[in-house]
């Protein structure tokens, strides 16, 4: 079996999660942040620390995560960095909105112009064949909108 | 690649005992390395319940009919079959529960309503959580203390330090798996209760897995509680066994109330049955107690100690397999171990490792195997466990290991 054979038979590993599973682009914390959370997964023990900082209109304009997690959970930590660069609050939950529904339904099941909008987060569109392992991608959006709320909160 | 020794005994032929085996997942081979967490069932276990329900069902121990004769002779012989499996002294001493959880309830119940607030329970660090927390709801209700015997950095129980905790005389009762489910580690049980005894105490042994894998004698361990499960020694589920001496069962009160454990009842007070049946309330999993009597004597008819040499040969395979993937660390190395291996691997996740085996066919088990304090003692958060049964083979080892090598080139 070829590494080739395997990632056909693992659709959930595109070369894009493996990549920033293994090299993610937005690792760290942001400092000074005005909005942290951790994210925690009791069944298996991942985490995930989400750090951000606003500009007055509430745009996030730096978005930084510190996962300790599977592939699916650290790149989809990443991936959410990235997507959610200069969101508001308001916009991320929309993006999340989407990001489940792809997970729930399929890619299929979805319309062009929300697949336009998912960009970079289409890489999950496979996951939706693998129940269990779903909440690993939405454990970094849980504590991306608890940091969000931290910092309205403060 | 062979690795088994000669000594080795080939029960592939079992195979064919097992339907489920020949089932395919995603078109592969179903590679089953998940015996730990259930075994899978031989034809014998699914007929016996099946002509149980077909042909001389009714419920026990009440009718006067000859249904209910019959149907209470196949559950009461089962008795008689679990006193041998253990060597204990009487059928008497075997009480049928739902699990090896009720049975450490039942004693946490039962047994310790005789504790002192005083008095201590000790449990080790590689406990399942069916073996800790009914000790921790014990403690919060009736004030005892629980003690925890630490593990070593091989795995194995550190007895000196257990002597020590001991030493104050306040323990009542040790509770101590006899075989771990993350590690495999085969604790020394006569050893243990040899300690205990000198100090006052008692011993329960949790042999979920140790019973699946090696003959136990209960008399010879010096044991005064013993527990194990159906579903893991190719039983159903719903069927769980407490093995206690008997004169410790006279002395424990009732766990749960109900029909079949009462002498006689009226509103003002009620008796007690006699033993065993003042644990069992209620109408008992008639079928599944048949189903592990089938169970039963499919294993003895293999030999426990057919079945413990043909895992150690696997065991020692699957080490030296596992032991050559590169960034693969297996965690444990008691000397005396069964076939349950758990292990990570540098860089790659345990789920992803398990979504990937399974794309290819192989269950194995991911996460903290109902074992967090021992994760925590070895400073991981989850593993991969590779367990055997009766039914597996050198060749699904060797797969197990292949497809290893390329995760890991493929996640890492």
């Amino acid at each position: 079996m070829s590494e080739a054979a395997l990632q056909a038979d693992a659709s959930i590993y595109q070369q894009l999660v493996v990549e920033r599973a293994r090299r993610p682009l937005h690792a760290g914390t942001v400092e000074p942040a005005d909005g942290a959370a951790d994210g925690t997964n009791p069944l298996c023990g991942d985490t995930v620390h989400v750090t951000l900082r606003r500009d007055p209109g509430g745009r996030a304009v730096a978005v930084r995560h510190r996962t300790r997690g599977c592939a699916i959970c650290a790149a989809a930590a990443d991936l959410m960095a990235e997507t959610v660069q200069g969101a508001t609050r308001n916009e991320a939950e929309a993006v999340f909105g989407r990001f489940q529904r792809l997970l729930q339904d399929g890619e299929t099941a979805l319309d062009a112009e929300t697949r336009r909008q998912l960009g970079l987060l289409n890489a999950f569109g496979e996951l939706h064949g693998y129940r269990s392992r779903r909440k690993c991608a939405i454990l970094p959006w849980s504590a991306l909108l608890a940091a969000f709320k931290s910092g309205e909160d403060a | 690649m062979n690795a088994l020794s000669s000594t080795t005994p080939d029960l592939s032929h079992l195979r064919a005992d097992f339907p489920i085996l020949s089932e395919t997942i995603r078109g592969k081979p179903f590679v089953f390395l998940d015996s730990a967490a259930s075994a899978q069932k031989p034809a014998v276990v699914i007929d016996a319940m099946t002509h149980t329900m077909r042909h001389q069902y009714a419920n026990v121990h009440r009718g006067l009919h000859w249904m209910s004769e019959r149907t209470s002779d196949a559950y009461e012989g089962v008795r008689d079959k679990v006193a041998a499996l253990l060597n204990a002294a009487s059928r008497e001493e075997i009480v049928f529960t739902g699990s090896s959880t009720g049975a450490i309830n039942l004693v946490a119940y039962s047994y310790g309503a005789l504790l002192r607030p005083d008095q201590a329970v000790l449990i080790s660090e590689m406990e399942h959580h069916a073996n800790i927390v009914p000790w921790q709801m014990l403690r919060d209700r009736r004030g005892i203390e629980l003690r925890v015997a630490p593990v070593d950095e091989r795995g194995e129980l550190d007895l000196g330090a257990m002597e020590a905790l001991l030493a104050d005389g306040r323990v009542g009762l040790v509770s101590i798996t006899h075989m771990s489910n993350v590690l495999g580690t085969v604790t020394p049980a006569a050893r243990i209760a040899e300690l205990a005894h000198a100090a006052g105490a008692l011993l329960l042994l949790d042999g979920s897995q140790a019973a699946v894998h090696r003959p136990v004698d209960v008399k010879a361990i010096g044991a005064d509680f013993y527990v194990f499960t159906g579903h893991k020694l190719y039983g159903p589920t719903g069927i769980g066994v407490l093995w206690a001496r008997h004169a410790l069962l006279e002395a424990m009160p009732p766990f749960m109330g109900g029909g079949d454990m009462i002498g006689s009842v009226s509103f003002e007070r009620s008796t007690w049955a006699e033993v065993p049946h003042k644990f069992e309330a209620g109408t008992p999993p008639i079928v599944e107690v048949i189903g592990l009597g089938a169970a039963i004597d499919y294993v003895q008819a293999i030999g426990m100690g057919t079945i413990q040499a043909h895992e150690a040969g696997l065991t020692e395979h699957a080490l030296a397999r596992l032991g050559a993937v590169e960034g693969l660390r297996v965690i444990g190395e008691a000397r005396t171990r069964g076939g349950v291996i758990s292990f990570t691997v540098d860089g790659a996740h345990a789920h992803d490792i398990a979504t990937l085996l399974d794309r290819n066919g192989i269950a194995v088990r991911a996460g903290t195997h109902c074992a967090e304090p021992l994760m925590r003692r070895f400073g991981i958060t989850s593993t991969a466990r590779a367990s055997f049964g009766i039914y597996t083979t050198t060749q699904e080892i060797d797969v197990l290991a292949d497809t290893l090598d390329r995760i890991r080139s493929f996640l890492v």
